[in-house]
């Protein structure tokens, strides 16, 4: 990766257009939305396996 | 896992994936705003480093006061550890087929890092092809510490020596000299925490019904 050196060099492309429509927002609510379900998920899970930990007897030592 | 971490956690991510997107970036030449992959594609190593070292202390721990808690935890932290390093190296290699040109360049890291992860999978195939579970627990508890005393060397230390793509890697410079104004660090440091505990989370799932299933298969024996 080259840092830009010259300063008369071109202007670096970034997604400047696209960031000022808005556009972020959209792939930044997608990115939310996948995750959000996928800790949904996690928690989903994690209450069952407690759930099932819970309804096993006791051990007899 | 206390569930304040858990929340912690999805809390650190949610930043992660909002700042992570929202926030500026230094604006630099070949990799423009994929250089936010950083906060993505960076902390599932340090994830995987962390659960990988966490198995080995269990493996470790096992070796001297063998019992089925501690090869649990070693086995189950090792496979959360491979998932986020196959999640590394797919995720490296998109970024790197549109910054370096192709998927797969040949780079040292990114060769360490995939004989890692083979290093990594003999370890499952090893405790595949073991009946009895003290010799399983065993013989894995010993490749486990020998697997990881291989990654280190393999992905931190060797592509340091040669000539690398990889940032801080072969002369190039770290990251650091980009994020100058630490604008990336105030994304990327929470982002490897919110990783590695969704990782150990992940990990502790599985623990937990490992030993509910014992639970279950030891009092079907009483």
């Amino acid at each position: 990766m080259f840092a830009p050196i010259l300063l008369n060099a071109q202007p670096i492309e970034m997604a400047d257009t696209m960031r000022s429509e808005g556009k972020i927002y959209v792939v930044v609510a997608i990115l939310l939305v996948i995750f959000v379900g996928l800790i949904g998920y996690l928690v989903f899970l994690d209450r069952k396996i407690t759930r099932i930990e819970k309804k096993l007897p006791e051990k007899k030592s | 896992m206390k569930t304040w971490l858990k929340v912690l956690a999805a809390i650190l991510l949610l930043y992660t994936i909002i700042a992570g997107f929202l926030f500026e970036v230094p604006r630099l030449n070949i990799v423009n705003e994929t250089i936010r992959a950083l906060y993505f594609h960076v902390p599932m190593w340090f994830g995987m480093v962390v659960l990988f070292l966490i198995s080995t202390i269990h493996s470790v721990q096992y070796l001297r006061n063998p019992s089925f808690e501690r090869d649990t935890y070693a086995v189950e932290f090792a496979n959360t550890g491979l998932l986020l390093g196959l999640l590394g190296i797919f995720t490296g290699m998109i970024w790197a087929n549109y910054t370096w040109g192709s998927p797969w360049h040949g780079d040292p890291k990114q060769n360490g890092a995939a004989i890692s992860l083979l290093v990594y999978l003999a370890y499952f195939v090893l405790r595949g092809s073991v009946e009895n579970e003290d010799q399983r627990a065993r013989l894995s508890a010993v490749y486990n510490i020998f697997a990881f005393a291989a990654m280190i060397p393999l992905i931190f230390v060797i592509p340091r020596m040669t000539s690398s793509m990889h940032p801080g890697s072969g002369g190039n410079p770290g990251f650091n000299m980009y994020d100058l104004d630490s604008k990336m660090r105030l994304v990327f440091y929470p982002a490897v925490a919110g990783w590695i505990l969704l990782g150990v989370w992940i990990a502790t799932l599985r623990i937990r019904v490992r030993l509910i299933n014992e639970k279950i298969l030891n009092q079907e024996n009483e």
